[in-house]
């Protein structure tokens, strides 16, 4: 177990360095400071509270919107962020490929992404990869090797894993490349879907990807506001696993609690981030147990026993076992998120509303931010803007296909 | 033959002060004081005193002050006062030692050892006096996933939970029994249970009839000598306990000697008036893991499944291997009392070289139940020495649901820590039965004592849990990365699971 973690020490050591992508430097700077040295360990392990903008828009008529509405969404909120961290994600950006598993991938250096292909070729045909399209940007620096792939699981990796689903598959895929695969990260594994961040500020890292390029039916973005150690790549938002990808505003003074619960359902937490942690709660809540998405909101966020206490004797009973059942799985501390999946987005903040999060509609356009500006500067007359009350989800879901 | 024993405590009374009211002499039940009438003074034997401070409290011109004894032998930091003392006592009686309370050693003090967080700037803090802030605590076995069926648009929920107990704060009390506590005792420890929102024990001498009212609140108690146990007692609870073991103590079994057996205890016992009650070490129908699997399956249908059951073991070496089996016998709670639990009555080798420091044997329990993705199963109430709300907060940081306290309880109520409780003298009035002393103890006093030292904690737990950033006691349960270890040896940090002081996120 030990031996494990040191390679993942080592990766995050690297990357919170922001080397350059040179091997030979990092191997010999590896081997004169194993992972036992404190300073190794110690950065591998800490964890980057921060503050941040986030925005998501989709069209409920599956209307593609292109990647430069999303860009104008988050670049009003410029200050929100301080250029450590932006991100993107996008649904139904890959119609071609709709029902392939799409693998974004980091890669610190070459030898990974031949480890990390052998790896997926184990459970996977490979049914198309390329570099992930960049244009060059002044500020965006120290980037990694970014690659695509379009993967198909191969029917004897269901029978060699005949008790797991499809999803279970991919995930343990994914949670050992992150794991055992040194300088190979795996930023998103969803179906016709993929995330898109890096280090710098929002509209540069957009720049740099070429969004406006992509149509989705649904965008979700990031602006990074790190108070710690600035810039790994990875660790910028959106977060993706399988389906999912998640922006977070906020800081969960839960984690401990949340961790050790994830943990029990096998879950790793390599990246000591609340927001791996909150994804990780929605993917077991929603995916796992099959809880509805406002259900899984409501056992994240739940309401105060005060108010279960005024409920119909009905409402009572669910909320409470809700509540009892999922008590580790609250997320407390200042938080508001949004999370999507290829049908629709959810913004959820936690129970006293620490953290701002705006909502609007227009027409066949849905929109949540972390200020109502932001809105304003892609669609000035939205029919409806509300600020979703605390800890109550506002749920977003397609109307078609 | 001559005892060789000196006095531990030194009475000085300050004649200036003393006005002859005998106060003291009337309420020391050792009878340390006497009034000699031929001169009208008031006379006293430091031997007897045992340092409870009840006549000094009670004396209204202060004119007492009762210390320890200097007995300076040759000083010897091998051959202390007590140690040589002991060996006295041993050679003129012949017997073992006892003792009351918990242990008094100077062993590591855990809770001391742990420091815990605060939020600043990137995570505001809560402040309690704004915010809710929630301590409610369900005790009980929980399912891994709530189940869920869709019935067109709705859903409808199709988990039902196992009965759970309901607590307004995380703080239970813990077992003490009616005969090594007097009625009085039992009552307030009740009535502050119903107050509060939270649950006493009835420890394993039967319940009072006039005690069946407080029911909801009350966990009754199976143990070895199953005194006082029948169909009615077991139905009167909100919750069962089987009592294998107690910190104090650990592998022993209890005695209440027939001195103390009045009618009424009698009654409730359901032994014969003056009959010794012995409790052996092992129930006699548990001799291993599948033996306690029946038992808590014979309770269980006998209240048709709709009470928790407690286990209670006290904290060994073990524990965490022990605790999964208990788990998996079947039990819906398990209580781990640690080394510094209290009794009525222990010999005191036990009491002070046998067992474990609760936060290691809990912080060992939460780890292993989590290993095997029980810990969902059972709820963990850890006990034996918690002594303020910081306590509490660490405990559950460490991974309990709740925690039991007894001492503190006690201590609420007047007790003064004298470790005398198994002479059934106690002049305070909780640990006898004498029924002189018994008076002592005004119920509805005790109750109202007890209820604010219940919400004197609950108001520091907000706090705390508050300038964690945290609104609700589940945010908390297990988090150990709010703790940090001071002056903690590499191994006991990783058994408790916490980084060292200085140790960032
Ligand atoms: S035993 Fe208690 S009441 Fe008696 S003399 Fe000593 S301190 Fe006073
Ligand atoms: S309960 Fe009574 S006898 Fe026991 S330690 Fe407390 S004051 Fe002394």
């Amino acid at each position: 177990m030990r031996m494990r973690y040191s390679w993942l020490r080592y990766r995050l050591f690297c990357v919170y360095r922001g080397h350059e992508i040179r091997p030979y430097y990092m191997l010999n700077y590896y081997s004169m400071n194993n992972s036992t040295s404190p300073r190794v360990r110690k950065l591998a392990r800490e964890r980057i509270p921060s503050g941040c903008s986030i925005a998501g828009i989709m069209d409920v008529n599956g209307v593609v919107i292109p990647g430069s509405e999303i860009v104008g969404l988050i670049e009003v909120m410029h200050d929100r962020s301080n250029g450590l961290g932006g991100g993107f994600a996008g649904y139904g950006i890959y119609p071609r490929h709709a029902n392939d598993y799409c693998f974004h991938l980091m890669y610190d250096y070459s030898e990974a992404k031949q480890q990390t292909e052998n790896a997926m070729e184990k459970c996977f045909e490979i049914v198309g990869e390329e570099e992930i399209p960049t244009t060059p940007v002044k500020e965006v620096v120290k980037r990694p090797i970014l690659w695509r792939y379009f993967l198909r699981i191969c029917p004897e990796t269901r029978e060699r894993y005949y008790e797991m689903s499809d999803d279970d598959i991919v995930m343990m895929v994914v949670m050992e490349i992150n794991e055992f695969i040194e300088g190979a990260f795996v930023v998103s594994s969803g179906k016709n879907m993929g995330v898109f961040k890096g280090v710098g500020y929002p509209e540069q890292i957009a720049r740099f990807y070429r969004v406006e390029e992509y149509g989705a039916h649904i965008w979700i973005a990031h602006g990074r506001f790190p108070t710690n150690t600035p810039g790994w790549w990875g660790g910028a938002h959106p977060f993706g696993l399988l389906d999912w990808a998640m922006v977070h505003n906020g800081e969960i003074s839960s984690y401990g609690t949340n961790k050790r619960y994830l943990e029990e359902f096998g879950y790793r937490l390599m990246l000591q981030t609340d927001s791996e942690a909150i994804l990780y709660l929605f993917d077991l809540l929603a995916r796992r147990h099959g809880l509805p998405l406002d259900i899984a909101c409501a056992a994240l966020a739940p309401p105060l026993w005060e108010r279960i206490a005024e409920m119909t004797p009905h409402e009572k009973n669910f909320y409470r076992t809700l509540r009892i059942v999922y008590g580790s799985a609250m997320i407390n501390g200042p938080s508001a998120l949004i999370l999507a999946h290829p049908r629709g987005m959810v913004g959820l903040t936690d129970r006293i509303k620490l953290r701002p999060l705006i909502a609007a509609v227009a027409g066949s356009r849905r929109f949540l931010a972390s200020e109502e500006c932001a809105i304003r500067a892609v669609c000035p007359e939205p029919e409806r803007v509300w600020s979703p009350a605390a800890g109550e989800p506002t749920v977003f879901t397609m109307e078609q296909g | 033959m001559k005892s060789f024993i000196q006095p531990e405590f030194q009475i000085v009374r300050d004649d200036d002060r003393c006005i002859h009211c005998e106060v003291c002499v009337r309420q020391c039940a050792f009878e340390s004081h006497s009034y000699d009438p031929s001169d009208g003074k008031v006379s006293t034997d430091n031997l007897r005193c045992v340092g409870c401070q009840r006549c000094a409290t009670l004396c209204p011109t202060q004119a007492l002050v009762v210390k320890e004894h200097p007995r300076e032998y040759r000083g010897n930091a091998y051959w202390t006062p007590r140690t040589i003392e002991e060996i006295y006592k041993q050679a003129e009686t012949g017997g073992l030692l006892l003792s009351g309370m918990g242990s008094d050693m100077p062993h590591k003090l855990y809770w001391d050892n742990l420091l815990l967080d605060a939020s600043q700037v990137t995570n505001p803090s809560i402040d309690p006096l704004r915010e809710p802030m929630e301590l409610k605590t369900f005790l009980g076995r929980k399912p891994r996933a709530a189940r869920l069926s869709r019935r067109g648009p709705a859903v409808a929920l199709e988990t039902v939970l196992a009965p759970q107990l309901e607590l307004e704060v995380p703080i239970l009390f813990s077992a003490m029994s009616y005969g090594a506590i007097s009625y009085n005792t039992c009552l307030a420890l009740a009535g502050a249970a119903r107050e509060c929102s939270i649950l006493y024990n009835t420890g394993e001498g039967g319940l009072h009839k006039d005690l069946y009212r407080f029911g909801k609140n009350t966990i009754v108690q199976v143990a070895s000598g199953r005194f006082g146990v029948h169909k009615d007692y077991l139905e009167a609870g909100a919750a069962i306990e089987i009592k294998i073991g107690q910190g104090a103590k650990p592998g022993i079994g209890g005695h209440l000697p027939g001195e103390k057996v009045d009618q009424a205890i009698s009654e409730t016992r359901m032994i014969p008036e003056g009959t010794d009650a012995l409790s052996p070490a092992p129930h006699h129908d548990i001799y291993s893991i599948e033996d306690l699997a029946q038992l808590i399956a014979a309770l269980k249908e006998t209240t048709r499944y709709r009470k928790p059951i407690i286990v209670k073991v006290a904290a060994v070496h073990n524990v965490a291997a022990i605790a999964s089996g208990m788990v998996r016998a079947g039990a819906d709670i398990i209580a781990i009392d640690g080394f510094r639990g209290g009794t009525g009555a222990a010999p005191t080798r036990i009491r002070d070289n046998v067992g474990l420091p609760i936060a290691l044997a809990l912080a060992a329990v939460d780890s292993r139940l989590r290993q095997e993705g029980i810990r969902n199963e059972a709820s963990i109430i850890a006990g034996g020495g918690i002594r303020n709300s910081a306590d509490v907060v660490k405990a559950i940081a460490l991974g309990a649901d709740a925690v039991y306290i007894a001492t503190a309880a006690l201590i609420a109520m007047g007790c003064h820590m004298c470790q005398r409780c198994y002479t059934g003298k106690c002049n305070w009035g909780i640990a006898t039965q004498d029924p002189y002393l018994v008076k002592r103890l005004n119920p509805e006093i005790a109750t109202r004592r007890l209820a604010n030292l219940i919400r004197a904690w609950s108001l520091e737990i907000k706090e705390l849990l508050g300038g964690m950033g945290a609104n609700a006691i589940e945010s908390l349960r297990g988090n150990r990365l709010r703790l940090r270890g001071i002056g903690l040896s590499k191994e006991e940090l990783d058994i408790l699971g916490v980084k060292p002081a200085g140790e960032s996120l």
